[in-house]
């Protein structure tokens, strides 16, 4: 049925539709109507479910891996200070092979405080071992809540994943929703059967002390699942199509990229604007396209590799900075490329920190610059865009 | 041969890691025999993530969840909700932590599943430092302590801090079970625990545990001295039922400085220290007499 909602009621619906046991979370704006929506689902019980109020979000993701290992498909949301608090524990969720969902609403970190979006918190996590998928739309974000638990709950992937929502832009933005039935996605998604979960009469210890001749098997199969993963994904979606006739472009989603000299790489909600831009461009006649990293974990190397290998030109925006390197998009997007024969021209454009808007205006000055570049060489890798006191004019 | 009073199954097998007279390992062979096999513990960082030995052997005989330093509270609301909703309702959930990860890095957390009302066990085993780590201080050390981070040196730099009074604390949260034990006491230890067991809710056990290394005493003594412990009333021994205070052994009243002579951790001590110290624990025991006689 289609209703107008929210990113933050469509989390709260993927989860009540993938049928989640165990939900703890703290409140942090804007997160913060995911968890009333979904404490009203349990209240009301419309969602057969266990919700812990806990005291801080460190205690939320805790509480939520403890419940995963007794067997309880477990959710939790939460956002910038809540997600980079969590980080110890997200690193214990992904190395006990626990696939947790959790949806982050990506807002700027302080100081100065800030509540409005970056994906500052959401790259900041990017060696948890998490997967992580950056959404455009609220159909998305409730799409990929159910593919996700499908994709992390198989056997050879069972690692946690993280839905990643522009903070107000897709939060607190109502967009026409198509919310499933019920009884489709209970087909779609089966029971939470771990093969293995704590539980009585079992003596066994998860998490136990290992030797340094054990330690980094560990670590390889969690590289090994997270490899999984991306064919799991790519299956998932495919699937995911034929039951709901949607889909969300696997990990890099491209949009007129097919015939185009210059491409913008980036991620999240900006990408919608960014469609209508290479629209808007290529009414005029430019070849240019957009490729949205959906799947920032798994990273999609080898998709940038085969859309790198026939451009010109690839601009990569990056909604957060890695300070002392560049943008961790276009530092990771380099890397994925440095190995094709062919490579195109690479420059890395900063822009919407803070909740900073990236205008159509921007976005077509960033195609401009990108197709400068591609028939002449970089100058300054790495550009800070609409900066107060910088000499280049954006808006 | 006399009969045990205590229970004869054992959930331990040997092979625990623990050092030689460590009160820890009786504090988790008096706990299990009070709680059976029907028990899910969670254990954070502390000597306990280590006794169990290394993966993939395991000393004890009920499964154990290991958890962030921090996150025992949290862990315990976490497998409670778990077992809930599989409709699992016969299995104690337990969580058992040392005093740094229960009265300073982990109080938030356990405050929280105990605000929260966590259907479960929450057992400090009191070493009184970061044994774990090395012996470094923690707010469960009491005052006159050496440890590694309060080097007692020329200036007399021991532990100049009292100890936090972590089951004034628990009480202050209106929990339905508190209760101190010790492992020079196994049937008050055990019947304390099987109280709990019977309970439902947020409960909290505080046991000593004497680690001989950090407090630089003789292995041999571990149980004299926690005996001690209560018998001078450093560690009186007691339970909270419903907000009551009830004393369970009254002890002795022996001088502090027979407990003390004893750890290397308090040799530096003037005669004026250790009376200060007597002092401080004469006050803490008539304040509990008194919270008894009143009734709360």
């Amino acid at each position: 049925m289609r209703q107008v909602m929210t990113g933050n009621y469509a989390s709260a619906y993927g989860a009540k539709l993938s049928r989640a046991e165990v939900i703890a979370a703290y409140p942090i704006t804007p997160q913060t109507s995911i968890v009333e929506k979904l404490a009203e689902f349990v209240t009301s019980g419309e969602l057969n479910a266990k919700y812990i109020p806990v005291e801080s979000e460190h205690s939320a993701m805790a509480a939520c891996i403890a419940a995963e290992t007794a067997g309880a498909r477990t959710y939790t949301a939460t956002s910038s200070h809540g997600l980079t608090l969590m980080h110890e524990v997200l690193m214990w969720a992904s190395g006990a092979r626990l696939p947790i969902v959790m949806t982050n609403v990506s807002r700027a970190m302080a100081p100065p405080w800030s509540v409005w979006v970056d994906h500052m918190d959401s790259v900041a996590q990017r060696d948890t071992g998490w997967l992580q998928f950056f959404c455009q739309s609220n159909q998305e974000v409730l799409d990929t809540i159910i593919m996700a638990y499908k994709v992390c709950e198989s056997r050879k992937v069972m690692l946690p994943a993280m839905i990643i929502e522009d903070a107000f832009i897709l939060s607190h933005t109502s967009e026409p929703v198509d919310v499933p039935d019920q009884h489709v996605v209970d087909s779609f998604l089966p029971p939470y059967a771990p093969e293995l979960k704590i539980e009585v009469g079992k003596a066994r210890g998860f998490g136990s002390l290992v030797k340094p001749d054990q330690y980094m098997e560990f670590r390889y199969k969690d590289m090994l699942a997270m490899r999984e993963a991306r064919d799991r994904l790519l299956a998932v979606e495919k699937e995911f199509k034929n039951v709901f006739g949607r889909s969300h472009g696997g990990l890099l989603e491209q949009y007129m990229c097919d015939d185009a000299d210059v491409v913008l790489v980036t991620a999240g909600s900006v990408a919608a604007t960014a469609k209508d831009v290479v629209d808007a461009l290529r009414a005029k006649g430019s070849r240019v396209g957009l490729a949205r990293i959906r799947a920032f974990r798994p990273f999609p190397h080898e998709e940038l590799r085969a859309l790198g290998s026939k451009v010109e030109g690839m601009a990569v925006l990056d909604r957060s900075f890695t300070f002392g390197a560049a943008g961790a998009m276009f530092s990771e997007a380099k890397a994925s490329l440095y190995s094709c024969q062919k490579r195109p021209v690479m420059k890395n454009y900063i822009a919407g920190l803070g909740g900073r808007d990236i205008t159509p205006k921007i976005l077509g000055k960033i195609f401009e610059d990108i197709a400068v570049m591609a028939r002449r060489g970089v100058e300054e890798e790495v550009e800070w865009v609409d900066v107060a006191g910088l000499p280049r004019r954006w808006r | 041969m006399a009969k045990t009073t205590i229970p004869e199954e054992e959930f331990t097998y040997p092979g625990g890691t623990g050092c030689p007279g460590c009160g820890a390992n009786l504090v988790m062979r008096y706990l299990l025999k009070g709680l059976g096999e029907r028990t899910i513990l969670s254990i954070p960082a502390c000597c306990w993530a280590v006794m169990p030995g290394y993966w993939p052997s395991n000393c004890l005989k009920v499964p154990l969840l290991y958890t962030a330093f921090e996150a025992t509270g949290a862990a315990m609301s976490g497998l409670r909700a778990a077992l809930d909703i599989k409709g699992v309702q016969d299995v104690t959930v337990v969580g058992f932590a040392g005093d740094g990860g229960t009265v300073d890095i982990g109080l938030q957390a356990m405050s929280g599943a105990a605000e929260r009302r966590t259907d479960g066990i929450y057992v400090m085993y009191d070493n009184e430092a970061y044994m774990n780590t090395g012996i470094q201080r923690s707010g469960s050390t009491p005052w006159g302590a050496w440890t590694t981070t309060t080097p007692v040196g020329t200036s007399h730099g021991f532990k100049h801090e009292p100890k936090k009074d972590i089951m004034a604390i628990m009480q202050a949260h209106r929990i339905p079970y508190a209760a101190t034990v010790s492992i020079a006491h196994p049937e008050d230890f055990i019947k304390k625990v099987e109280k709990a067991k019977s309970i439902k809710g947020f409960r909290f056990i505080h046991a000593m545990s004497p680690c001989p290394p950090g407090w630089r005493m003789n292995p041999s003594q571990a149980v004299e001295v926690a005996r001690l412990a209560v018998d001078t009333h450093a560690f009186p021994l007691y339970e909270i039922e419903e907000g009551r205070v009830r004393i369970t052994r009254k002890g002795k009243g022996v001088p502090i400085k027979e407990y003390l002579k004893l750890q290397g951790r308090f040799s530096h001590l003037t005669e004026d220290e250790v009376a200060a110290i007597q002092s401080a624990v004469d006050d803490g025991w008539k304040f509990l007499l008194a919270k008894e006689s009143s009734g709360v």
